[in-house]
Order: C-alpha cells, then structure tokens, then sequence
C-alpha cells in the first residue's frame, strides 16, 4: 500500500466515522422527537394470530411519558373491564370477574401478555433509546419500498434489557420501519415491523407494529393504532391503583 | 370358659348366618390394613425418595429464598464465602444456582427454572456426572416428565432464554445430556439442571449460590448468614399430604366398618329375640343375668376374631404378594412426591391397633342388644313370651 493510499484511509476513518456516529445521534434524536410525546391517549387492536384462530383485543391507553400508563380492554367481553396500570417499574392488573388487583412481578412479568407476542416485562422497557444504547449508522437499505438507514444500537448500561437492537428508520420521515432485538450472544430473540405511518399532529406515526417473537412459532402479533391524540390534558388520578376498580 | 364354648358352638351351629358376618368384618380387617399399608408405604418410599434426590440432610437458603414463591428467585443469591467454601470442599454442602428462564422447544414458549448443580457432587442422586462434557456446549439434565413436556429426547438441543443478573437477555441452546427417571417431581418438573459454574458465567453471578444441600453430617449450628432448612422442614408437605390421605381413608374404612358392625348387631337382636326360652333355661340353671349378657356378648364379639382368621387366610398371602410386586398407578404428573409403584408397608402397629379396633367395636355392638337380656323375667323366657 503506497502512502497515498494510506493517507486516503486514514482520512476517511478520521472524517467519516464521527460523521456517522453525528448522524446516528441525529437520526435517533428525531425518532424520539416522532415517537414521544408529554402523553398519549389512544385506542388499539391486538390481533393474536393463535393455531387455530386470531383473536382481537380492543383497548383504549392513557400514558404520561414512558412511565405511567393505564390501559382499559374495551373487548373481547372477555376481556372487557380488564384493567392495566403501569408506573415506573411496578405493573398492576385489575380483573373484573375476580374483583381483585394483582401485581405482576417476578416470574409472571414473562407470560404472554393475553396470549399474544408481548410479555408484560416487554411492557415494563420505559427509557429512551437514546438513554440505554448508542447508536452507528451502519449503512442504507431498503425497506417496505422506503429508504432506511440502519441503525446498530448497542447498550452503554448493564442493564439494558437487550444487549443489540438494529433498527431500520425511514429516510424521509424518521420513524422506525423495522427493529430487530438481539440477546447478548447475538441470537435474533424479537422482530417488530412498523407499518401505516401516517402524519398525525404535525408527527410521523406508524400506526401498525407486528410483533413476532422469533424464538417462537407463529405469525406474530398485530398492534393497530385505531385513534390517538397527543398532548391530551389527562387528570391524575387515572394513574392510581383506585382508577383500576373504577 | 363356658361362655367361649358356648359362642364357639352357637357360631358354628348357626352356619351361613356366621359366616356372612364373618366375611363382611374380614373385608373390613384387610381393606383397613392394607389402605394404611399403602399410605405407611408411600410415607416411607417418599421420604426416602425426598432425601436421597432433593433434601439430603437438608438444606441452607439465601436469606430472600422460599422455594414455594418464584417471585423471590430473582434476588435470592449470594456469595459464596466465610465457612461455606470449607464446606463444599469436604463435600459437606453442594451449593445450588436457582434462575428463572424460558425454554422454547419446538417453537412453543415455556417458562422453566433453572438450576445450576456441581457435575462432581454425590449427595444426591442426580446424574449431575452427565453435565460434564466441552466447554463450548451447556449440557443439561432433565427429568422424564420435564422431557415429556419439552417433548425431548436424549441428545436433543433446546433453546433457552434467560436474564442475565443485570436484567439482559440471554439466549443459547441447551443439549440434553440426559433423562433421569425420579419420583420427586420438585426436581423433575419445569427444572433444567445445569453445570453451576456455566450458569454462574451465564447469569454474571460468579461465585453464587441460591442455596446448598448439605449432608446428614452438617452441623447446622454456623450458618454464615445463610437460613438452615431441616430436613424434617422439607418434608413437611409429604407429611401433610400424607395426613390428609390417612384422614380421608379412614372415613371410608370408617364406613366399611360401620357396615360390617351393623351386621353384627343385627344378628345379636336376632338371636336375643329367637333364643329367649336359651336365655330363660341359662338363667333357670342359676346363671346371673348378667354371665349371660357375657355368652351373648362373646359370642357376638367372637364374629371379629373369626373375622380376623378368615382375613388372615386370604389377606396375608395378599400382602406378601403386594408387598413384593408393588402396586404400580403409572407416572403420576400431579406434583406429588408418589412413586409409579406403591409397596404397602404393614407395621406390626397397624395389623395389632386394626385387629384392637375391630375386636373392641364388634365387642361393644355385641353388649349393646345383650343388654335387654338384664331387664328380662326369666320365668316370660322360659315360656318365650315377647318382651
């Protein structure tokens, strides 16, 4: 290798390296700016793909930043009446047909949340990406038709709960096409494929998330975010264990 | 003397009258004593199975321990140190890792404990030998029914998930270095038994332990901090079971008595009624009432000890045959510590306190019609008359 060659080498992973991570910063930056917001309220399908037949969920969510939630499941009458509040790092179920409150803890944080592809503790991953991983821009592909960068988040905590994410975001709009979680050994544990992103709000939001737990079989499982409005003036009590039996 | 002449006579002139009761009281003496044979039998066989698969001489807890509430896996380990390593060492203590994780066999979710036992330890017998193997590959042993569940076989891979002590997933394939065939299901069912120091390097958790299994030779008085578990702790919830079972078969035992005894006390009112001018002649030869209250309450009491014979006959050969062969129920999946073969256990105690019991009983339901005997006129006796 002659010394021109050397320099040219030089030069580009002096210059371009830092350029890539600026921009990895800066592409998360503006996913975050699209994805959170002071609150949400919003209402949702759930569509569990079993063996033998699908089931849909509806539910209406109320939440406060990444750390409190409140969710009411609207059907199955099965489910009606079902209630989930979440604050900070302690999850409570309401079930009307028992009148009681359980908290979900321990062991039970990693049952499947009515059967579907989420675990409550998937649930309970409430900071930002940006506090838990940094990112590099690993390069440009394809995706759903639409120009994506790809992003190689890797944890810069001990607890994260996924050691690896690769996250696919739209070029033009900033909002994540696909996201793949890998565990510390590097085996491909969850996929979410976001979908239907429209302009909500003067925001890009994908209003469709398949979530496909990769160690299992099966096709998945289908959130669709029927109606959601942001910065909504919620009062504080819907964020207590007393709005459960309510 | 007289009145055991006289009852053996009056039995055996009765005839088939006799030998109903006879037969009814004999079920009663072998149903009794083989059900508590077979309860006696499953205590000792569990007892001896808890100890040598699971409790050994007992065992220490991390403080934040309690094997019957998972919640508490998460937090409950801690460094191995002070006396403890000395322990090990002298093969005292064997030091358990206990983790919660998913399994995925067959693309199906499945939560499982894991635990994390030394491959050279002999205090209990699972075949922890067959978790050695290269370094690269995480052997691993589970119980049949565990294998029936996951739907595995020896030689197997399976892919798990689990959670590093940071909270990070984590997520390798197991290989199934082999199946043990174990009545106590605490060590069978949901668990995977791997090498402790590949679970300690898994999880981060170097040098920790949730607890030990130690040795009947352990003295438990320095504990290092660590909870001592007795054995007799450990095998509460057999003893319990094993009362309850006790307790709802004597119900039953109960009623199949009560049937037999019932049957007894009739023939008494029967015969105090049929054999009034007996009872009036008895009396006419200068017998009190009462001696002949006696030959009427030996006679019904003797149904028991004929009963006990007739038993013995066909119930001993019985026994000894249970004894030997077992009964087998199967592989029980109910969480219980129940053997697939039960040998009954007959202590002296149970057949002594059985044929006590009964004798008493048919004793009492004899002298309880023999009474009216006491309240009759022997002159309305000797003529037949009804009183």
């Amino acid at each position: 290798m002659n010394m021109n060659k050397l320099l040219l080498l030089l030069f580009t992973v002096v210059n371009v390296y830092p350029a890539f991570c600026q921009d990895a910063a800066t592409i998360m930056d503006r996913v975050d700016r699209n994805l959170s917001s002071d609150n949400r309220v919003f209402e949702s399908s759930m569509v569990i793909h079993g063996k033998r037949n699908d089931r849909t969920v509806t539910s209406k969510t109320y939440a406060a930043g990444y750390k409190k939630s409140f969710t009411e499941y609207l059907t199955p009458p099965r489910e009606q009446g079902t209630k989930m509040l979440k604050l900070d790092d302690q999850l409570w179920i309401y079930s009307p047909s028992t009148d009681r409150t359980i908290q979900i803890a321990g062991h039970m944080l990693r049952q499947s949340v009515m059967g579907s592809d989420l675990s409550y503790e998937d649930m309970m991953e409430d900071r930002k990406l940006t506090e838990v991983y940094d990112a590099n821009l690993s390069g440009e592909e394809t995706i759903a038709e639409r120009k994506a960068f790809v992003l190689v988040l890797t944890a810069k905590v001990t607890d994260a709960a996924y050691h690896k994410r690769k996250m696919w975001v739209d070029a033009e709009r900033y909002v994540p096409l696909q996201e793949e979680l890998y565990a510390k050994s590097g085996q491909l544990l969850k996929r979410t494929v976001l979908s239907e992103v429209k302009q909500i709000s003067g925001r890009w939001y994908p209003t469709k998330i398949v979530f496909k737990d990769m160690l299992k079989d099966g096709e998945g499982t289908e959130f669709i975010i029927t109606n959601i409005k942001f910065n909504q003036k919620i009062p504080d009590y819907i964020f207590t264990k007393a709005a459960l039996k309510k | 003397m007289i009145s055991l002449k006289l009852a053996y006579r009056n039995l055996t002139g009765a005839g088939l009258r006799t030998w109903l009761n006879v037969t009814v009281l004999s079920f009663a003496y072998v149903v009794i004593i083989f059900h508590q044979g077979l309860i006696d039998g499953w205590h000792r066989q569990g007892l001896r199975d808890l100890t040598e698969w699971e409790v050994a001489g007992g065992q220490l807890w991390h403080p934040s321990y309690d094997r019957y509430d998972p919640m508490t896996f998460q937090d409950a380990h801690g460094v191995i140190n002070g006396r403890i390593p000395g322990y090990v060492k002298s093969k005292l203590a064997v030091p358990v890792l206990v983790v919660q994780g998913t399994a995925y066999p067959q693309g199906r979710l499945q939560s499982i404990i894991l635990k994390g036992i030394d491959r050279s330890q002999s205090l209990v017998k699972l075949p922890s030998s067959a978790l050695a193997g290269d370094s690269g590959k995480i052997n691993a042993v589970i119980g049949t029914r565990m294998a029936k569940s996951l739907k595995a076989e020896k030689g197997d891979y399976i892919l798990i998930r689990w959670r590093d002590k940071n909270g990070a997933f984590d997520a390798a394939e197991i290989y199934i270095a082999e199946i043990f065939k174990c009545d106590v299901p605490s060590v069978d069912i949901g668990q995977i038994w791997v090498p402790l120091d590949k679970l300690q390097e898994m999880t981060g958790l170097h040098n920790e332990a949730t607890m030990f299994i130690v040795s009947d030779q352990y003295k438990a008085s320095d504990t290092d901090g660590w909870k001592f578990k007795e054995k007799a702790y450990l095998t509460k919830e057999l003893d319990e079971l094993i009362q309850a079972k006790r307790g709802g078969g004597m119900i039953l035992q109960g009623i199949l008595l009560i049937i037999a005894l019932l049957a007894i006390f009739d023939t008494q009112v029967l015969s105090i009624f049929r054999r009034q001018r007996e009872i009036g002649t008895y009396i006419a030869f200068g017998m009190t009432r009462y001696q002949v209250v006696g030959i009427f309450t030996v006679e019904g009491a003797a149904h028991s000890i004929f009963a006990a014979v007739l038993g013995a006959l066909y119930g001993i050969p019985l026994f000894i045959y249970l004894y030997y062969h077992g009964i087998t129920f199967g592989l029980g999946d109910m969480g219980l510590t129940l053997a697939e073969t039960l040998y009954p256990y007959y202590s002296l105690q149970l057949i002594v306190i059985t044929v006590a019991v009964v004798v008493i009983a048919a004793t009492i339901v004899s002298f309880l019609p023999a009474r009216k005997i006491a309240k009759m006129k022997p002159t309305d006796a000797l003529k037949g008359k009804l009183q």
